[in-house]
């Protein structure tokens, strides 16, 4: 207390400079939506490390960078060999990094989550005037934007460059708006199925670990079937399988309705059928997300 | 400020609140009773967290029923455990917590620097929590409930874990909060003793129901104890003995604090007001015995109960 009162040896002017007594507050109180949107802006700046410590902004932002990397060299490619178009195609960009996002949702859903729930600090939002509903949204929007951030970011790369190549706008723009939706879908998905691992532990390390079995060892199982099935020739079998696991079910969504080349084995993507089989099965996936995550917190009181 | 109707909260095995009727006016309130009275289910149930299985309340004259997210942006709320993140500081903490509570950014800035210095945490605020002793994170604790000016706070155990030294500042920082900041504060304890000097009306529960509510001066009447412990000398080799019978002259009546520590030399005796200090100082200074301590004696909480009826005494007995 000593070091924060230079002045104590002259008791009158510690007094004057300490005591300015109590104000009241009679400004504006904004409720809910506003403390929700709070909620929202912090938690997607913690998606980041922003407002946090030095430590907690490495992993994200190296992440983010890595992302970005390929498709600046890739962009500087096509611009100094002046090709045609782009060595990649918007939708397929966030397949090949797959593994990059992965590692994010794992990194970044237990850090939205748990540590609130590790460190009890969720009691305190609700003595405040949100509800659970609130709570849940403001933080499954928070990571489902800061996810659409790093998987966007990369396609306005290639998008820019792309124009600064003057490769054809009108098909340049619609590949884009195309990448967009699906990375838009890719984002709620992981997102969804990053919080409903993490919020059910409150240590960060089993999230963590939780969140990369869930994502890859369905990916890993899915694959290496789809590759069995392929080369015993069945096909169709090929596009039911890929609806377990989320990436290859984000391909099998943009191969039918984005008019991306699928990256399934044979590179044939599920048919228009199947395809709005896809569609529903990830819409279903991201509802119930949202409602396994209200019911977690509907128990969590005070 | 609070008032609940017969407010009743049943869970499959346990009654946390039974039919409780209880009104509290503005100023320093106590909610005393035994862990498992009931206390934090109140809380709840007057944040509007809670739904009452039945009966009603209302805070600031606000049904907790229907206008919960209305009660919660006009009450401030301090938890009992730890809820505080360590990698961030103080005041972040804290900025993050009052725009929660719906302030705009600019006010939130303000209000927190101005609530930490209330508190008395300074240049520490900027350090991660993490690093903080127990006693400047209750500090924090207590900014996050009242940086959005309530005009009523909830405090649950606000003392916990603290050194005497430390219960001591917090309770006078909880009489500030009414005297100097105009906030009504409702504080639960399970220690009698400690809310008898901070609160201007104690209520007490037990297995959910309401076992006492007054003021606290009709308390202080009933229940202040003056334990007295003096020296020997080579004139009276037993000093307690010789206090005593001097004291029983003069019609004072007295018992040896048997159970409690160092029996057998302390006394224990109803105090009147200041006359019976003086008396004390009087009968021991004639005898020219040395007086180690004399002290208001620390109330437990059951200590209220053995005041009343065999009835309660017994529901106590179930109760803990």
């Amino acid at each position: 207390m000593a070091a924060e009162q230079p002045t104590a040896t002259v008791p009158g002017d510690q007094t004057r400079i300490h005591n300015i007594g109590y104000r009241s507050y009679d400004g504006p109180r904004l409720g809910r939506a506003y403390a929700r949107r709070s909620l929202y802006s912090q938690s997607l700046r913690g998606a980041y490390g922003l407002g946090r410590s030095a430590k907690s902004k490495v992993l994200p932002m190296l992440l983010f960078v890595v992302m970005c990397l390929p498709a600046a060299i890739m962009v500087a490619v096509a611009v100094a060999t002046k090709a045609n178009d782009l060595p990649v195609d918007y939708t397929r960009y966030a397949i090949i990094l797959q593994a990059v996002i992965s590692l994010y949702v794992a990194s970044q859903a237990p850090q939205s989550v748990s540590r609130d729930l590790r460190f009890k600090t969720v009691p305190l939002y609700f003595s405040r005037p949100i509800e659970t509903s609130d709570y849940v949204r403001a933080k499954y929007a928070s990571l489902a934007s800061a996810l659409f951030i790093l998987t966007a970011a990369p396609l306005l790369v290639l998008y820019v460059g792309a124009l600064l190549a003057k490769l054809e706008f009108a098909d340049q723009t619609k590949g884009f708006a195309q990448g967009l939706v699906s990375v838009a879908l890719l984002s709620l998905l992981f997102a969804g199925l990053g919080l409903v691992v993490a919020s059910v532990t409150p240590r960060r390390g089993f999230g963590i670990a939780a969140v990369i079995a869930v994502l890859t060892i369905t990916y890993g199982a899915v694959s290496t079937l789809q590759a069995i099935a392929d080369v015993q020739s069945s096909s169709g079998a090929v596009a039911w399988i890929g609806l377990f696991s989320p990436i290859t079910l984000i391909d099998g969504v943009q191969s039918a309705f984005l008019g991306a080349t699928s990256a399934f084995p044979g590179g044939v993507g599920p048919s228009n059928g199947v395809g709005a089989v896809y569609v529903l099965v990830t819409l279903g996936l991201i509802a119930g997300c949202y409602g396994l995550l209200m019911r977690r917190y509907q128990k969590v009181g005070l | 400020m609070i008032a609940t109707e017969s407010l009743s909260k049943r869970f499959p095995r346990v009654t946390a609140l039974d039919r409780l009727s209880v009104d509290v006016g503005p100023g320093v309130t106590g909610l005393v009773g035994a862990n498992g009275a009931g206390k934090s289910t109140l809380i709840k149930i007057l944040l509007g967290l809670s739904p009452a299985t039945e009966g009603r309340a209302e805070v600031l004259g606000l049904d907790v029923a229907t206008k919960g997210a209305d009660i919660r942006e006009r009450v401030g709320y301090m938890p009992e455990h730890d809820c505080l993140p360590p990698d961030v500081s103080a005041t972040e903490f804290v900025v993050h917590m009052a725009r929660m509570s719906g302030l705009p950014p600019t006010a939130a800035r303000e209000r927190t620097a101005d609530t930490l210095r209330h508190v008395g945490l300074y240049e520490e605020r900027y350090r991660p929590i993490g690093g903080y002793s127990t006693g400047m994170k209750q500090r924090v604790k207590l900014a996050q409930a009242l940086v959005h000016d309530p005009q009523l706070v909830f405090l649950d155990e606000p003392t916990n874990g603290l050194d005497p030294v430390g219960r001591d500042e917090m309770l006078g920082l909880i009489r500030r909060i009414h005297t100097d900041f105009g906030i009504s504060v409702l504080v639960t304890s399970h220690l009698l003793g400690e809310l008898e000097r901070t609160c201007d009306h104690v209520v007490v529960v037990d297995g959910g129901k309401l076992l006492r509510s007054s003021s606290t001066t009709d308390f202080t009447q009933t229940t202040t104890t003056l334990a007295i412990e003096v020296t020997d000398t080579d004139e009276h080799p037993d000093g307690t003995r010789a206090v005593r019978d001097a004291l029983d002259a003069r019609g004072v009546t007295v018992e040896d604090g048997s159970g409690l520590p160092g029996a057998g030399h302390v006394l224990l005796l109803t105090s009147a007001g200041e006359e019976t200090y003086d008396l004390v100082r009087d009968v021991i200074a004639d005898l020219g015995l040395g007086l180690v301590r004399m002290e208001q004696r620390r109330h437990h909480i059951s200590e209220v109960f053995t005041d009343n009826d065999a009835a309660r005494k017994e529901a106590v007995g179930h109760g803990s």
